[in-house]
């Protein structure tokens, strides 16, 4: 019998699971769709995702209404789901907003990972003194209410942007919200990373290059790292599932993403302000939402499913 | 006891000072932030701003500002910076609504949650356990203001079902305060329901399989009683584990976003008001009252497990 690698033996099993591919798919087609914003924006609805077409006219209904009312979805080229009530096309700025979201959740993601992966590794792996400042740190943002914590620090970046040592973000920059998501999720990671790396750094191989003479640094890079890499793709599509909900709710409170940058979440909250009068505006990114998070979590579940069938991860809130 | 007493005091303490240096610190750190600005007003002379700043002790070194806050914290006199009212009043007044929100939701969630897990665990694989799978995804997969706001517009304005938001007080109409919070409880348990009946699941799973509970079976315990006295009551630790965290959260402010888009004036409400105010002080409070009920349920919880489970001593 011909020997199969870890990840060739995982990449099997996932194979093999219909649904986890399925709502993969999901997931694909809607970030493709995304993606290819520019082209629908241009070629079929022939408008921008800012475009104010208050005074427009479709099937000769007006596009907002006398009284401040947008119409909903026509099923035609501009327009297909509808307007805002600034007369935007819901269809291009769903797309648009779409990147936007993906964009914060993946910039976020690789953030928490990058931290996590630093944080865990060096805590789990030094211990003693090391150890105690890093894990009441993680402890001290775990025990902070991930909204308030998130609302906190967007509301004040928002108002006077970030300038931390070499890095400057202005207020209404996307990584804003991106940061401060990518921060309030690495204890999620990096205290179950710091458990693994305990156990990893007795075993013998660990030992073994440690008599060799090897760094720390070294050992923790090419022994440690290779056996953490399974966690941290579980971890993956969980955390920009997690990351998208909350950019949606920080924006929904003002705090994430600001105008005029169009975001899932930021579109939901300004349907919810038109509610009842205008539904379309709260249903159609919400739905996006929901089947963009659920595709991630049931394919997230395939791969963790794959990887190590016996894993327990998993997000609170 | 003792030491587990004196070892949550000391740990208290600890995450409060913490907590309250790390919110003080993200002030700190806008840059437009300064307060003697907005006290002012939009027409005060530069005099008028220094003597502000005097007044309320901006001057000082930021340690010494630190210490007064907690002083004034501790002593009841806290004074928000924009609305120049007491904090802790202002606290009092918003707290039953959020305290009604989490207590009822809280109940919903927690016994739907233990029903839901406790069925999937003995229909594992069949039909109701996927169903309820697919369910708990869903609920997971929400915001939460996205499903209250479909409640609010089907249920509430388009059936005519339930009224649409706000908060009436429990003292003044019982039967008005249940309808009113009837969709907020629901619409805030979704989330807690589908990730504790999957957690449940995989716990009461595990169990089932455990020496002690075939010993049971083996000895002729009926079914219903190895269920739930056996399994259920060992499976339900990780459960009120999650509880006391969730609950605490959601009575120190996490549950902003279902208080905001159903309109209950509740402590998350106020502390989401404060920070668009850039209102220091009451956000110091609600975070430390956060921290406070975390720390005293986790507490709560370990005396709990105890309880629930013979070979663990506090």
């Amino acid at each position: 019998m011909e020997g199969i690698g870890p990840y060739a033996l995982a990449w099997r099993r996932l194979r093999r699971n219909r649904t986890a591919l399925a709502f993969g798919a999901v997931f694909v087609i809607v970030v493709l769709m995304c993606l290819l914003a520019p082209v629908y924006a241009h070629d079929i609805a022939h408008t921008t995702p800012s475009a104010n077409h208050l005074t427009d006219k479709v099937d000769g209904k007006d596009v907002v209404s006398v009284a401040g009312i947008p119409i909903g979805p026509t099923w035609h080229g501009r327009f297909f789901l509808g307007a805002d009530s600034n007369g935007r096309d819901v269809a291009v700025r769903l797309l648009y907003g779409g990147r936007n979201s993906l964009f914060i959740a993946g910039v976020a993601t690789l953030i928490t990972m990058i931290l996590a992966i630093v944080i865990g590794v060096s805590a789990g792996y030094f211990r003693g003194a090391v150890d105690g400042v890093l894990s009441r740190g993680l402890d001290l943002v775990w025990a902070y209410p991930v909204v308030i914590l998130g609302v906190a620090l967007g509301t004040t970046l928002a108002v006077g942007g970030l300038n931390f040592g070499p890095f400057h973000l202005k207020g209404n920059s996307l990584m804003v919200p991106a940061v401060i998501i990518g921060v309030i999720y690495v204890p999620y990671v990096a205290k179950p990373l710091r458990g693994q790396v305990l156990t990893l750094r007795e075993r013998e191989f660990v030992d073994a290059a440690r008599t060799l003479g090897l760094s720390s640094l070294k050992i923790m890079l090419s022994e440690i790292a290779p056996n953490v890499v399974s966690t941290l793709i579980v971890f993956i599509p969980l955390i920009v599932a997690n990351a998208i909900l909350t950019e949606a709710g920080l924006s929904y409170l003002g705090a994430g993403v600001q105008d005029p940058n169009p975001s899932w979440g930021t579109m939901i909250s300004d349907g919810i302000r038109l509610i009842p009068s205008a539904i379309h505006l709260t249903i159609v990114p919400g739905l996006m939402l929901v089947a963009c998070v659920i595709g991630l979590n049931i394919f997230g579940d395939g791969v963790r499913d794959a990887l190590d069938p016996r894993a327990r991860v998993r997000i609170e809130h | 006891m003792a030491r587990f007493v004196l070892y949550r005091t000391f740990s208290l303490v600890g995450v409060l000072i913490a907590i309250s240096i790390l919110t003080f610190l993200i002030f700190q750190a806008i840059p437009s932030g300064d307060p003697a600005l907005r006290l002012a007003g939009r027409l005060a002379t530069p005099q008028q701003v220094q003597d502000v700043r005097k007044q309320w002790g901006f001057d000082k070194p930021i340690y010494d500002q630190y210490a007064t806050t907690m002083d004034k914290i501790f002593t009841g006199k806290v004074i928000s910076y924009t609305q120049q009212v007491n904090v802790l009043s202002e606290i009092k007044r918003d707290l039953p609504a959020t305290l009604s929100l989490a207590i009822g939701a809280g109940v919903i969630w927690l016994s739907l949650g233990i029903v839901f897990g406790v069925v999937s665990a003995l229909t594992a694989g069949r039909f109701f356990d996927r169903a309820l799978t697919a369910l708990a995804l869903v609920g997971v997969s929400t915001p939460v203001f996205f499903i209250g706001a479909m409640m609010l517009y089907y249920l509430g304005y388009k059936w005519n079902l339930f009224p649409l938001g706000g908060y009436v007080p429990l003292t003044k109409d019982p039967w008005q305060w249940f309808t009113h919070l009837l969709m907020p409880w629901f619409a805030l348990s979704i989330l807690f329901i589908g990730v504790y009946s999957r957690v449940l699941r995989s716990t009461m799973l595990d169990t089932l399989n455990e020496d002690y509970v075939r010993a049971a079976k083996a000895k002729g315990v009926t079914r219903r009683k190895v269920l739930i006295h056996h399994a259920l009551r060992n499976s339900l630790i990780p459960v009120i584990a999650l509880f006391g965290l969730d609950f605490a959260a959601v009575i120190g402010g996490g549950a902003i976003l279902t208080e905001s888009v159903f309109g209950l004036h509740g402590v998350g409400q106020y502390a989401a008001d404060s920070i668009f105010r850039l209102d220091l002080p009451p956000l110091l409070v609600i975070t430390m009252l956060t921290a406070f009920t975390v720390v005293l349920l986790s507490a709560l919880m370990d005396v709990l497990y105890a309880f629930l489970d013979p070979r663990i001593r506090l």
